[in-house]
């Protein structure tokens, strides 16, 4: 365990007594699980759930908190990321909630943790079997730009009827020239539903496939959850001659010197100066840590 | 049933393509259209002319699979052969027909364009959904059809709406045509344009349905675009049709006493 972590983790906090386990109530709760495992039974298929108002607005992670409440159990180790990063305000005040209201342990470490929720990245670090992944997801219908009516939508899902997905990435190829798309890029589940997988970059779409993890994904104010389960086939929309690519950098990071990592860039003065560094802070942290240790 | 409407020359052979036998769906006393049966071949140019209210509109619904009828059935004839009863058949089968073997053109272009998309991209949505994932392709079609309907290929990446609205009309017709429908539907194509590009059009339209062989049934108030266009004319008034056959026929010798009042009302410039 790095040092980074264990600051955080701080063994196991006490509970806030005031509040039920987990903040929402056991009938919640037992709503959204039963909900999840309509999810689970239908990959990337969108489920309606009755969403809860949670106490922080919509679009900070109403809806990937409310899947962590319903399946958070008090030996689960909570691991919470907001655009790689364990240390923004997202994921702290999201990972000090649920230290308070359920008293779990948190960490900062990818293979520790149980439990991780996530916005806009999946962890470099890769992913095993007894791990669940919950996605903060702001617009769950992934045809929406194309489509504005929601009967409209579901129908077109029902009768896998996804000729339009295509239209939006003929559109990126006849504007830029190549397909342009570079979050939230849209994915086929099991061959079967369209889904968008929440607004994580396309260089991440390839760790969703046949992952041993499984993935939910929450959409608090549409109110919508969804699911890949273990080992399912995800693959990536695209064109014969227009292949799916992930972001490559000709540069790696100025802190670990990944080639391989998702890299956000930095300016870092007014001239423009660009810098480069893992999206992924632990496992950045980790890849130092163990450069250290190799020395 | 009229006598004119067995197609004169249509051989024993030939069999229809569309059968339609006793449809009804009616909102109100004489409202919407009732018990109105004819036989549609390939290659035929059908026109449903009458006043507005008189059911065209609603008749066409019913006939492209958008409205189920209260009564009566519709019979499609598909490229294998097979017929098909549209309103027993699922509605993933009449979707999917809707955007192969058939077309709609809508009267205005911002019903039948994606109008946030480029002209290639609407040109391409249906050979998308058929299955073509080749981007070359997709912008090689887009491309002929541009030139096909008159429109600059150039063009091929702007929006529809910086369109004039007669260009859009074309958009829209290429559109529907690009997966080499056997059957299309048009509803007044010709409506909100000015009567010079209303005449381009038609021609363009006229050209097209005799290069490929289309099966159309039109909807028009105007009796100029139905002599120029249609084969066979059906006349409809207050939900039934009151007179069918050749369009010479009933635009030169009309019978039945509002037929007549519809052609003597035509402007003579």
């Amino acid at each position: 365990m790095n040092d980074l972590s264990n600051s955080i983790k701080g063994g196991a906090p006490s509970r806030d007594a005031a509040y039920n386990f987990a903040y929402l109530d056991e009938q919640t709760k037992r709503m959204i699980r039963r909900a999840l495992l309509k999810a689970v039974a239908i990959p990337g298929y969108q489920v309606p759930f009755g969403g809860r108002e949670m106490p922080l607005p919509y679009g900070w992670g109403t809806g990937g908190m409310q899947l962590t409440a319903a399946i958070l159990g008090a030996d689960d180790v909570l691991k919470v990321i907001d655009q790689g990063a364990d240390d923004t305000t997202n994921a702290v005040s999201i990972r000090r909630f649920f230290a308070r209201t359920a008293g779990v342990a948190t960490t900062e470490s990818t293979p520790d943790a149980t439990l991780i929720q996530t916005r806009h990245r999946i962890p470099e670090t890769p992913l095993h079997a007894d791990q669940i992944m919950v996605y903060q997801v702001p617009i769950p219908e992934p045809l929406r730009f194309i489509e504005p009516s929601e009967t409209e939508t579901r129908t077109l899902h029902a009768l896998n009827d996804y000729g339009v997905m295509h239209v939006k990435l003929y559109e990126d190829i006849a504007t830029f020239g190549h397909i342009a798309t570079a979050y939230a890029y849209p994915v086929m589940v099991d061959e079967r539903y369209v889904m968008d997988p929440s607004p994580i970059p396309k260089f991440d779409n390839p760790k969703l496939d046949m992952s041993p993890a499984l993935m939910l994904f929450g959409a608090g104010r549409e109110k919508r959850l969804y699911a890949v389960p273990p080992f399912t086939r995800v693959t990536s929309l695209d064109f014969e001659d227009h292949p799916f690519e992930v972001q490559k950098w000709e540069e790696c990071c100025a802190i670990c010197g990944s080639h391989e990592s998702f890299l956000d860039e930095l300016i870092i003065d007014d001239a423009g100066t660009q810098s480069f560094v893992c999206s992924d802070t632990y496992y950045c942290a980790q890849r130092v840590s163990q450069q250290e240790q190799d020395q | 049933m009229n006598q004119a409407l067995k197609k004169p020359h249509a051989l024993a052979t030939v069999e229809p393509l569309l059968q339609v036998r006793d449809l009804s769906l009616l909102y109100g006393l004489e409202r919407g259209c009732q018990d109105i049966s004819f036989d549609l071949y390939p290659g035929e140019v059908l026109g449903i002319v009458g006043e507005s209210g008189s059911g065209k509109s609603t008749l066409l619904s019913l006939l492209s699979g958008r409205l189920p009828p209260q009564r009566g059935s519709i019979g499609y004839r598909d490229k294998q052969g097979e017929w098909l009863d549209l309103y027993s058949a699922s509605e993933a089968e009449r979707r999917t027909l809707l955007r192969t073997e058939w077309g709609f053109v809508e009267q205005n272009p911002r019903d039948g364009l994606r109008m946030g998309v480029s002209a290639g991209a609407n040109i391409g949505e249906r050979l998308m959904a058929q299955g073509i994932r080749n981007y070359q392709q997709l912008r090689g079609a887009g491309l002929d059809w541009l030139s096909q309907v008159e429109i600059d290929p150039l063009r091929i990446d702007d929006l529809p709406r910086t369109f004039s609205g007669g260009m859009q009309q074309r958009l829209q017709i290429a559109r529907n045509l690009v997966s080499s429908p056997r059957l299309v539907f048009m509803d007044e194509p010709t409506g909100g344009l000015d009567v010079s590009v209303q005449a381009r059009l038609l021609d363009l339209l006229r050209g097209l349905v005799r290069e490929l062989d289309l099966a159309v049934v039109i909807v028009t108030h105007d009796l100029a675009v139905a002599r120029l266009l249609a084969d066979r004319l059906m006349v409809m008034r207050r939900s039934r049709v009151v007179e069918t056959g050749l369009t010479d026929q009933i635009l030169d010798d009309p019978q039945h006493p509002y037929s007549q009042l519809l052609v003597s009302s035509v402007l003579q410039p």
